[in-house]
C-alpha cells in the first residue's frame, strides 16, 4: 500500500518538472518563470488545485509516441485570489515549447466548462510556440474547441489573458476574445503572423517586438489593455485587477471595506475646471478623488488617451469609470476612444458593474481619415453600448458637452439614471462661436463677437439643458463623490431589462 | 490707526499682512491679475480689484492702478509686500501726492537706498565699510570687461534695480562676463523695468547676515537681532534662521548699531533690513538695504515676540515704536526654508500647474506661510513659492529638528517640489553644526546635483518597516472583499521581503496590541500607526522617534518619501521575493547623446548647429522659463549630429532639443 502512495508522489514529482530541468533554466535565463511558478505568484499561496496532471498527448506521428511529459505542455487547475475562486491555465514552454495539442486543448476546456458552470473567472497564462504542428488538424481543433468555449463564456464569467511569451498564429485568438489581455514587455508578443512572413509577403522589414510587442499593442493597436514590466509585475497586477471583478455575471460586484468616507468632500474640484474654456485639465485628478482611497485601475492607459477607462470603488462596491480626457486632443471622440470605451461599456453592463461617466467632450474629431476610417460606424458602438447598457449610469458633465458627442457620453436619453453637471457645463450643439458662424453667416466680425457673446450667455451654462430635464441636478464640484455614492447606493435595487432578442446587431 | 488697507501684492505676502491687518480690526483690499482672479489673498480680502493681464508689468506694477484702487475702495493706505512695487520711490511719491499712507519708509531712504549704486555711495560716505565695485553707469560689454578686469575676478553683476536674487550673475573669467552682461540687463529690464547693471568684487567664502531695523516717525529707532541667510543657491535665499549660529553678542551689537546708524542717516523709519556679508574672521562689509519688509521677516518674528507688519501699520499711522533698544529680548532660534515649485532633482527646474494634494504640517512651534491652497495653481508668471515654513523652538537644534519633521509631514502632489532637498540640508551634518556655513554651502555640498538625501540606517529600517506593515494591513484589508470560497480570505503569514534599493530585507509584521512588532533581518523594532489603507500619510512612532512617511500607491509597491528623500519599495511573499530573482533588471535607455528640454519653455537662442565640435560647458541653447533664461550648456565634448527645434519653438519637458554623435 504504502508503494502505491510512493508512486503517486514520484509522478506528481516527475509532472512537476516539466520539460526538465535544462528548459527550466533557459526559461529564467530569458526573464521568464514557469508555467508553476506563475501560479505561485498569481494564486494565493497554497490554493492552486491542480486537475489533469498526467494527460499526455495522443500523437503517434513523427517519432512523437516515444515524446510524452505529463501535463502536455498546460498546467491547469483552480485557486483563490484573495479567498476568491478563480479557474486558471498556465502554459508551459518547457513542454514541446508550450505547444498546443488536442489533449492541450482539452485541458483548457475542461476547466473554462467548469468555470462556467459555477460562474468563477477564467484567467490564462499565455506562453506557447503555437499549434502541436506533428498533431496537424488535431492541433486546430483544439484551439477552435477553445475559442467556442471563449466565446460561450463571454458575458457569463470574466476572462483575463495574460500573454508572457510568444502567441502567434491561430493562438492569438483565444485572447482575443476574452476580456483583457495584459502583457508583459520585452517578452510577449502577438501577431497573426510573423516578421518573416510579412517580409515574404508584403517587403515590410519589421521586428518582433515592432509588430506584436507589449507597447505597440498597448499603445498603437489597442489589442492589449496593459503592458506590464516583468512576469512578477504583471501577476501581481492581475491580483489586484481581480479584486474589482465580479465572479460572474449574476452575483453582482464585490465589495470590499474601506474606510474612506462616501460623503468626503473635496474642495478642491471647485477650482479643476480652469477659467479659460481652452486649457486643459487632467480628469485623472477627478477620478482619484472621487474614488475611494485614490484608488483607480486603469486599462488601456497609453491607447486613445483622450478617452480613460477603468475601475475604481465607491464605498467599497465596483465601479466602471469612463471619462472624456481634456488633456489629450480635448478630450475629442474618435475612432479610437469610441472603440476603447464601447467595448469597456459593454464589458460593465455584461457583469453588473455600474458606469460612472465623466463628461468633457468638443465632439467627434473631424477628418478625411477619420471619415475614411469609418467613424460613423465605430462612434456608433460607443452609442450603442451606453445606449443598450441596463446597468446604474451615473454621468457628470464637468464642462463640455457639445453636439452628437453629448448624446453619446451616457447622456439622459440613452436611460442615464442621474445626469449631473457642474455650473461650469456647457451643453449645446456645437461652441458657441461655431454655432454663431453659422447662424449669422457673411456678418461682419463685430456682430460675430457680440452674437457670439450672446449665444454663450444662453447655451454656456447647464441650466437651459437643466431647464428641459435633461440634467438632473447642477451640483457642486466638491460634492461629486458624494454625490455618486448616494446615487449608487439608491440604484443598488435598479432593474431595467431590453426587450427580448436573440442578440443585439452593434454595427462592428 | 486706517480703517481699511489696500494690499498692493499678491501670494503669501499679501496672505500674511491681511492676517495681521484683521486681527488688527483693519478691513483688506486685494489687488489681482487674471491669473489670480481665484487667489487665496483674493478670497481672504474684504474687497478686491482686478489690475490687469497676469504679466507683472500690466497688473502688479502698475502704481497708478493700485492708487485708483485705494480711491474706489476707500482704503487710506497700502501695504506693497515685498517685491514689486515695495522699492520704488516713484509709487512712495504717488501715494502721497494721492493722499494715501504708504506702509513703509519714507521716499528718500527708499531712493537712497533702493538704488544699489547710490546705496553703495551714502554706505562709503557714512563711514561703512564696502565690498570694492564699480560705482556708476556701465556702458556696455566692454566697459563691463574692462571694469571687472580692474577689480578682478570672480566678480558679481547685478541688476541695479534686483533683488532676491534675480538679475544676479557671477562671472570668474572675462568669458563669463562677455556671456552673461547682455543677460543680466535683459532680466533687469524684464523682471524690473530697469536695464542698469554694476558689478562688484565677489567675497568669497562669505556668509549673509543681516540686521532688522524698525523705526518710527519720531525718531524711535531699533535693531531687532540678525537673520543668518547664507544656506543660498545661485543667489537664492534657501534657508534662514535667528539668530545666526556665527554672530556673538558684540558682533550683533557692532552690526545692529552700525545698520542704526545707516538708518539714521537716510531718515529711515519702518520696517527695514541691512545686509551684510561677514567673513570667516566676523569682519564684515555693508552689502545692501532693503528698504520693504523681507520674505524671511517671520524668523524675527518668532524670536522677538513681535508682529513686523503689525509695527509697520502702526508707524505708518503715525504711532511710537513705544519700546527701545533695551526691551529687545530674543528668545529662542527659529528656522525658516522656503518651500519652492521646483525639482531639485533635475537642476532646481521651476515647475508650475496645479497642486493636487496640499496638506502643510500644523502643530506647536510650527509656522506656515503660504498664499495657496490645495486646488492653486502655481502660475508661471510669477515667484514659484509654495510657502515659508517656520519653525521656532528653544534651541537651534530643536527648531533644526521640527524642521525636518514638519518637511516630512508636508505633503505637496501634482507639481515637483523642493522638501526632498530642505529636508536633506536639516539632516546634512555640516549645517546642523551651523559653524561652518557659508553661502557656498549648497555649491560645495551638492557638487553634482541634488539626488535625494542619502538613507541612514535608520532611515533604512523605517522605510522598511513602514513599507511591511503598509502592505501587511492592506493585504488583510484584500482579504475581507466578500465571495470568499472557504468562507474567510487566504493566508498570508507573517513573513514578507521588502526590497529597497535592490537590497531584499526578511521582515516579519505581527499584531502586537496598538502597535506593529517588526522584525528586519532579525532585529526586533515596534512601529505604533493609524494609518488606513488610501491615506497619503503615515503619522507614527517607530523605536520611539515620531515619524511622518508619505504613501504614494505604485501599480505593484509603494513610494515612500521621508528623511529628504523617496524610496521605491515592493513588499512580497518569500515565494514570490525568491522568484523575482530570475526578472532581468531594466536597462534605462541611454538618453545622453541626447540634449533633452529640461523645463517646459521657450527656445530662444540655438548656439551650435549640425556638424559642430562642442567642448564641454559651451553653451548649446537657451531655454526661456518662469521669466529666466537658462543657458543649456554641453557636458562634455562631443558632435552635434542634429539640431531638432527651431528658435521661437515652445516645449515640453524632456523634449529632444538635439542629438550628439555617438
Amino acid at each position: 500500500m504504502l508503494k502505491t502512495l510512493a508512486e503517486l508522489d514520484r509522478r506528481r514529482d516527475a509532472a512537476r518538472m516539466g520539460g526538465g530541468q535544462k528548459r527550466i533554466d533557459a526559461q529564467h535565463a530569458k526573464g521568464r518563470l514557469t508555467a508553476r511558478e506563475r501560479l505561485d505568484v498569481l494564486l494565493d499561496p497554497g490554493s492552486f488545485e491542480e486537475v489533469d496532471m498526467y494527460v499526455e498527448h495522443n500523437c503517434v506521428d513523427f517519432g512523437m509516441a516515444e515524446q510524452k511529459i505529463p501535463g502536455d505542455g498546460v498546467v491547469t487547475g483552480s485557486g483563490t485570489i484573495n479567498g476568491r475562486l478563480v479557474y486558471v491555465f498556465s502554459q508551459d514552454f518547457t513542454v514541446f515549447g508550450g505547444s498546443l495539442s488536442e489533449r492541450h486543448a482539452q485541458k483548457i476546456c475542461k476547466i473554462m466548462d467548469t468555470a462556467m458552470k459555477v460562474g468563477a473567472p477564467v484567467i490564462g497564462l499565455n506562453d506557447s510556440g503555437g499549434a502541436r504542428i506533428q498533431e496537424g488538424v488535431a492541433s486546430l481543433g483544439g484551439y477552435a474547441e477553445v475559442f467556442q468555449r471563449n466565446v460561450l463564456a463571454s458575458g457569463v464569467v470574466p476572462q483575463i489573458s495574460l500573454i508572457m511569451g510568444p502567441c502567434a498564429g491561430g493562438a492569438v485568438y483565444s485572447p482575443a476574445m476574452t476580456d483583457f489581455i495584459f502583457m508583459v514587455k520585452d517578452s510577449s508578443y502577438m501577431f497573426v503572423t510573423g516578421p518573416d512572413v510579412v517580409k515574404t509577403v508584403t517587403n515590410e522589414i519589421v521586428t518582433q517586438e515592432e509588430l506584436g510587442g507589449a507597447l505597440t499593442h498597448s499603445t498603437k493597436s489597442g489589442v492589449a489593455d496593459l503592458a506590464c514590466e516583468d512576469d512578477i509585475d504583471a501577476l501581481l497586477r492581475t491580483r489586484t485587477f481581480f479584486d474589482f471583478l465580479p465572479l460572474n455575471n449574476r452575483d453582482g460586484v464585490p465589495f470590499r471595506p474601506s474606510a474612506d468616507d462616501g460623503e468626503r468632500l473635496e474642495p478642491s474640484l471647485d477650482t479643476l475646471v480652469p477659467a479659460s474654456a481652452n486649457q486643459p485639465y487632467d480628469m485623472k485628478e477627478l477620478i482619484a478623488k472621487v474614488a475611494d482611497e485614490g484608488a483607480f485601475f486603469e486599462v488601456q492607459p497609453g491607447h486613445a488617451a483622450n478617452i480613460v477607462i477603468g475601475f475604481a470603488r465607491i464605498e467599497g462596491h465596483t465601479v466602471g469609470i469612463v471619462a472624456n480626457q481634456p488633456m489629450v486632443l480635448a478630450g475629442v471622440l474618435d475612432i479610437n476612444s469610441a472603440k476603447k470605451a464601447g467595448r469597456f461599456v459593454r464589458f460593465c453592463d455584461a457583469f453588473g458593474i455600474p458606469i460612472v461617466t465623466f463628461v468633457d467632450v468638443p465632439g467627434f474629431l473631424p477628418g478625411v481619415a477619420q471619415e475614411l476610417g469609418g467613424i460613423i460606424k465605430h462612434g456608433a458602438k460607443l452609442l450603442f453600448a451606453y445606449a443598450e447598457a441596463t446597468v446604474p449610469k451615473i454621468t457628470v458633465i464637468t464642462r463640455k458637452a457639445y453636439g452628437g458627442a453629448y448624446d453619446v457620453m451616457a447622456s439622459k436619453h440613452l436611460r442615464g439614471d442621474l445626469n449631473y453637471a457642474w455650473p461650469t457645463a456647457e451643453i449645446a450643439v456645437m461652441g458657441a462661436k461655431g454655432a454663431v458662424e453659422i447662424i449669422f453667416r457673411g456678418k461682419s466680425p463685430e456682430e460675430i463677437a457680440e452674437r457670439t457673446a450672446e449665444y454663450e450667455a444662453r447655451f454656456a451654462n447647464p441650466f437651459v439643458a437643466a431647464s428641459m430635464g435633461f440634467i438632473d441636478e447642477v451640483i457642486m464640484p466638491h460634492s461629486t463623490r458624494r454625490r455618486i455614492a448616494i446615487g449608487l447606493r439608491k440604484l443598488r435595487t435598479k432593474k431595467l431589462e431590453n426587450p427580448w432578442k436573440k442578440h443585439d446587431n452593434i454595427p462592428l | 490707526m486706517f480703517k481699511k488697507i489696500l494690499i498692493a501684492n499678491r501670494g503669501e505676502i499679501a496672505c500674511r499682512v491681511m492676517r495681521t491687518a484683521r486681527a488688527m480690526g483693519i478691513a483688506t483690499v486685494a489687488v489681482y491679475s487674471d491669473a489670480d482672479a481665484g487667489a487665496l489673498h483674493v478670497e481672504m480680502a474684504d474687497e478686491s480689484v482686478r489690475l490687469g493681464p497676469p504679466p507683472a508689468a500690466e497688473s502688479y506694477l502698475l502704481g497708478d492702478a493700485i492708487i485708483a484702487a485705494c480711491k474706489a475702495t476707500g482704503a487710506e493706505a497700502v501695504h506693497p509686500g515685498y517685491g514689486f512695487l515695495s522699492e520704488r520711490a516713484s509709487f512712495r511719491e504717488a501715494c502721497d501726492a494721492a493722499g494715501i499712507a504708504f506702509i513703509g519708509p519714507p521716499t528718500k531712504a527708499i531712493a537712497a537706498m533702493g538704488d544699489k549704486i547710490e546705496s553703495k555711495k551714502l554706505a562709503k560716505a557714512a563711514g561703512v565699510s564696502v565690498v570694492p565695485g564699480f560705482i556708476g553707469e556701465i556702458d556696455g560689454t566692454e566697459h563691463a570687461v574692462r571694469i571687472a578686469t580692474e577689480i578682478g575676478y570672480p566678480v558679481m553683476m547685478k541688476a541695479s534695480a534686483g533683488g532676491g536674487g534675480k538679475g544676479m550673475r557671477l562671472a570668474w573669467s572675462e568669458a563669463d562676463v562677455r556671456e552673461g552682461f547682455e543677460a543680466t540687463k535683459r532680466e533687469g529690464l524684464a523682471s524690473f523695468g530697469d536695464d542698469r547693471v554694476f558689478i562688484e568684487k565677489f567675497v568669497e567664502q562669505p556668509r549673509h547676515i543681516e540686521i532688522q531695523v524698525l523705526g518710527d516717525q519720531h525718531g524711535g529707532l531699533v535693531y531687532l537681532g540678525e537673520r543668518d541667510c547664507s544656506i543660498q543657491r545661485r543667489h537664492q535665499k534657501v534657508v534662514e534662521e535667528a539668530p545666526s549660529p556665527f554672530v556673538t553678542p558684540e558682533m550683533r551689537k557692532a552690526m545692529g548699531e552700525q545698520a542704526v546708524a545707516l538708518a539714521r542717516g537716510v531718515g529711515y523709519f519702518s520696517a527695514g533690513t541691512v545686509e551684510f556679508i561677514a567673513g570667516a574672521d566676523r569682519s564684515f562689509y555693508f552689502l545692501e538695504m532693503n528698504t520693504r519688509l523681507q520674505v524671511e521677516h517671520p524668523v524675527t518674528e518668532c524670536i522677538t515676540g513681535r508682529d513686523l507688519v503689525a509695527d509697520m501699520i502702526r508707524v505708518a499711522a503715525g504711532e511710537p515704536l513705544g519700546f527701545a533698544q533695551d526691551d529687545v529680548k530674543l528668545s529662542g532660534h527659529a528656522i525658516e526654508t522656503r518651500v519652492y515649485a521646483e525639482d531639485p532633482y533635475r537642476g532646481f527646474l521651476p515647475s508650475t500647474g496645479r497642486l493636487t494634494r496640499l496638506v502643510p504640517p500644523q502643530g506647536e512651534g510650527v509656522r506656515v506661510d503660504t498664499g495657496v491652497v490645495e486646488g492653486s495653481e502655481i502660475s508661471r508668471f510669477y515667484d514659484p513659492m509654495i510657502a515659508k515654513l517656520i519653525t521656532h523652538a528653544p534651541t537651534r537644534a530643536q527648531a533644526i529638528a521640527e524642521q525636518a519633521a514638519a518637511l516630512d509631514a508636508y505633503l505637496v502632489r501634482g507639481i515637483s517640489h523642493n522638501i526632498d532637498f530642505l529636508a536633506s540640508l536639516m539632516h546634512h551634518p555640516r549645517f546642523v553644526a551651523g559653524e561652518a556655513v557659508t553661502t557656498a554651502f549648497i555649491a560645495e555640498e551638492y557638487p553634482d546635483g541634488f539626488h535625494g538625501n542619502p538613507a541612514t540606517d535608520a532611515t533604512r529600517d523605517t522605510v522598511v518597516a513602514v513599507a511591511a506593515v503598509l502592505h501587511a494591513t492592506a493585504s488583510e484589508r484584500a482579504q475581507l472583499i466578500d465571495g470568499q470560497l472557504n468562507g474567510h480570505g487566504a493566508a498570508f503569514g507573517t513573513d514578507w521581503i521588502v526590497q529597497l534599493d535592490g537590497t531584499d530585507h526578511e521582515v516579519t509584521v505581527e499584531d502586537a496590541g496598538g502597535g506593529f512588532a517588526v522584525t528586519i533581518d532579525g532585529t526586533d523594532h515596534m512601529l505604533s500607526t493609524e494609518w488606513r489603507v488610501g491615506e497619503p500619510l503615515l503619522r507614527g512612532r517607530f523605536d520611539r522617534r515620531d515619524i511622518a512617511v508619505g504613501v504614494d500607491a505604485l501599480p505593484v509597491g509603494y513610494r515612500l518619501t521621508t528623511a529628504g528623500a523617496s524610496h521605491a519599495v515592493r513588499v512580497l511573499t518569500p515565494r514570490a521575493a525568491a522568484l523575482a530573482k530570475h526578472m532581468i533588471a531594466k536597462v534605462p535607455p541611454d538618453l545622453s547623446r541626447f540634449l533633452l528640454c529640461p523645463m517646459p519653455g521657450l527656445i530662444v537662442k540655438l548656439d551650435v548647429a549640425a556638424g559642430d565640435k562642442v567642448e564641454a560647458g559651451q553653451p548649446l541653447a537657451t531655454v526661456e522659463a518662469m521669466k529666466m533664461e537658462n543657458i543649456l550648456r554641453a557636458e562634455k565634448s562631443a558632435t552635434v549630429k542634429e539640431v531638432r527645434v527651431k528658435a521661437g519653438e515652445s516645449l515640453a519637458v524632456d523634449a529632444v532639443i538635439l542629438e550628439f554623435e555617438v
